[in-house]
């Protein structure tokens, strides 16, 4: 950050309200066309006249948003717990112990990250048939799990290896405590910080998922929000105020949680990527 | 990936002399991983290779039997005029949204590491898409785009010119789904590089403004070179994202007109489930991950040896 003068600053002040409203294009249009009603054909940059919520108790019902949000809120919270609680254990033993066997599996864990998902699609998609997963909140959860373990170790095993002094372990264990109580007394409590980021990657990914859930959640049951709002865009393409309103109200639950929680996510980042 | 395999050996390497021998005889602790290695196992390792058994065969993804048929999907796969196509799209998706993403990214971070007062407001609009899922942006700037109602053509209207179907236009609509994903992304790169800028220490630009360095050459001369690390990180997540690119397509485009603005995400799925060709998908698949692979690994090799260099 160097030393400016005052009308540079104006003028870069200029270019980043400018840079500002132009990001904010999409979402006025969004509010906009979710405001008016069916049938309005106004310009879009126009603001509607009349305050209407019926778009969105209409596309409340239609869309079934409510029972996706069940959905998608339970795959979400269920797999950032299992991610939590089996990735933080398995960083724990390849970090600390590092034998040969803990070496290949280390290694797996960093290779599978380069593998494209959906290049397994098919098999996937016939072994979950097979099993009898299909349409069912598990099957989400699991693959969710799977395709975010990798990271979540690599994240935890960085951050042990990197901050957790070894002299806390090994002072509880001469206490006589067991492995996992040292681990979850002890160490665990001291990732806080990583946790948070795993969590905040993870939840943002998953609810949003579209890829996966499309291929393995087709029952209107079981469907998350991005299955359900594709759904309700492919019935309502010429109905752009009743999608537009079924979007917003897709969104705000993350839109919300992020405006409150920002530093967590921006600071997360910014760190991650310094140390790495 | 040579930083990622690196990183347990470093350690190992710190605590060998002291520690070889008594971490021999600890135990591995295997249990404690165990369930993971089994999740991906079963949901991505035992997929993955099964696919590259599907793609030599010509199974059409629900019967029980099927036949081996050596490499007839392959030739197919060379020889089909659809699969270049693909592989053009997903190169420009993969290629064009990192160029783009890191040059704004790197603008953006620039503009506000000066202390303005609307810093904190643009740095959260600009972030903002990035919480929101890929399909319901795409969805947002179909409101944008669409050839009825759509707010662009508002515009043309109003200027009493022909409204445009941009996104049925397969001359520009592939350029389309590029802006979207960076408008959504651009945020990441944004934050990256403002952490790279604010991690660069001040006496360097101090002594380059004793030497009289102009502006351009304290960019070229100092901010570029140690911002090398970040930009490794930036190309490499932008390039991987980019070329697996699907919701935003699906949303925008659906693939068309045609094939036009297919990824190869898009094609295998077409594939599979609208034409029951479940074993030329997985050909596509395994086509799809050896691109991938080696363009991501070429890309971090390339920047790595540049973080070396500088």
């Amino acid at each position: 950050m160097e030393q400016i003068s005052s009308r540079t600053k104006w003028l870069l002040t200029g270019l980043a309200l400018v840079i500002t409203l132009f990001h904010l294009v999409p979402f006025y249009i969004l509010i906009t066309t979710s405001l008016k009603k069916v049938g309005d054909f106004t310009s879009k940059w126009a603001f509607p006249t009349t305050f209407d919520t019926e778009n969105f108790a209409l596309a409340w019902e239609q869309a079934n948003l409510g029972n996706a949000f069940i959905n998608t809120a339970i795959i979400t919270i269920c797999a950032a717990v299992l991610l939590i609680f089996f990735g933080s254990m398995a960083a724990y033993a390849l970090a600390r112990r590092t034998t040969k066997l803990n070496k290949y599996v280390y290694m797996l864990f960093v290779g599978v990250m380069v593998i494209p998902p959906l290049t397994a699609l098919v098999p996937l998609y016939r072994l979950v048939v097979d099993v009898g997963l299909m349409n069912t909140h598990l099957v989400a959860i699991l693959n969710n799990v799977a395709a975010f373990m990798p990271l979540t170790i690599f994240l935890y095993a960085g951050f042990i290896r990197s901050t957790i002094p070894k002299e806390l372990e090994e002072a509880a264990r001469i206490d006589g405590a067991s492995t996992l109580g040292v681990f979850f007394r002890i160490v665990f409590p001291l990732l806080k910080p990583i946790t948070a980021t795993v969590l905040i990657i993870s939840s943002v990914y998953i609810w949003n998922d579209y890829q996966f859930a499309i291929f393995f959640l087709q029952d209107s049951s079981v469907q998350t929000l991005t299955v359900a709002l594709a759904g309700f865009f492919g019935q309502n393409s010429s109905q752009l105020n009743l999608v537009a309103a079924a979007a917003l109200m897709a969104s705000l639950p993350m839109v919300i949680v992020f405006l409150f929680l920002q530093r967590f996510f921006i600071e997360g980042l910014a760190a991650g990527s310094v140390k790495g | 990936m040579a930083e990622l395999t690196k990183a347990p050996e470093k350690t190992s390497m710190k605590t060998k002399s002291a520690k070889s021998k008594r971490s021999r005889r600890e135990s591995s602790l295997w249990w404690m991983y165990l369930p993971s290695v089994l999740i991906v196992v079963l949901f991505i390792v035992y997929p993955f290779i099964d696919g590259i058994r599907i793609s030599f065969t010509n199974w059409n993804g629900f019967s029980q039997t099927y036949d081996y048929i050596g490499l007839d999907q392959y030739k197919r796969m060379f020889a089909d005029p659809d699969t270049w196509l693909v592989v053009k799209n997903t190169l420009l998706y993969g290629i064009g949204s990192t160029i783009l993403q890191n040059i704004v990214g790197l603008g953006y971070a620039l503009l506000l590491n000066h202390n303005l007062k609307v810093r904190s407001f643009t740095r959260t609009v600009i972030y903002l898409p990035v919480i929101i899922s890929p399909l319901i942006m795409g969805y947002i700037w179909y409101f944008f785009f669409a050839y009825q109602g759509g707010a662009l053509n508002d515009i043309f209207l109003l200027f009493g010119k022909e409204p445009i179907n941009a996104l049925g236009n397969p001359a520009v609509n592939p350029y389309i789904i590029v802006f979207v994903n960076t408008f959504q992304f651009v945020g990441i790169a944004m934050i990256i590089y403002l952490a790279g800028l604010q991690s660069i220490s001040k006496d360097y630009y101090e002594a380059a403004n004793i030497d009289g360095a102009t502006g351009w050459q304290k960019f070229k001369n100092i901010t570029i070179p140690l911002l090398m690390p970040s930009i490794t990180i930036n190309m490499v997540l932008n390039i991987i994202g980019g070329l697996k690119l699907f919701d935003v397509i699906v949303a925008l485009t659906n693939g068309g007109p045609g094939n036009a603005s297919q990824s190869m995400s898009t094609f295998m799925y077409n594939l599979y489930f609208a034409r029951q060709d479940a074993g030329y998908a997985a050909t596509q698949g395994v086509l799809m991950a050896i691109i991938i692979l080696v363009i991501s690994m070429a890309a971090l090799i390339y920047f790595k040896r540049k973080e070396v260099e500088a």
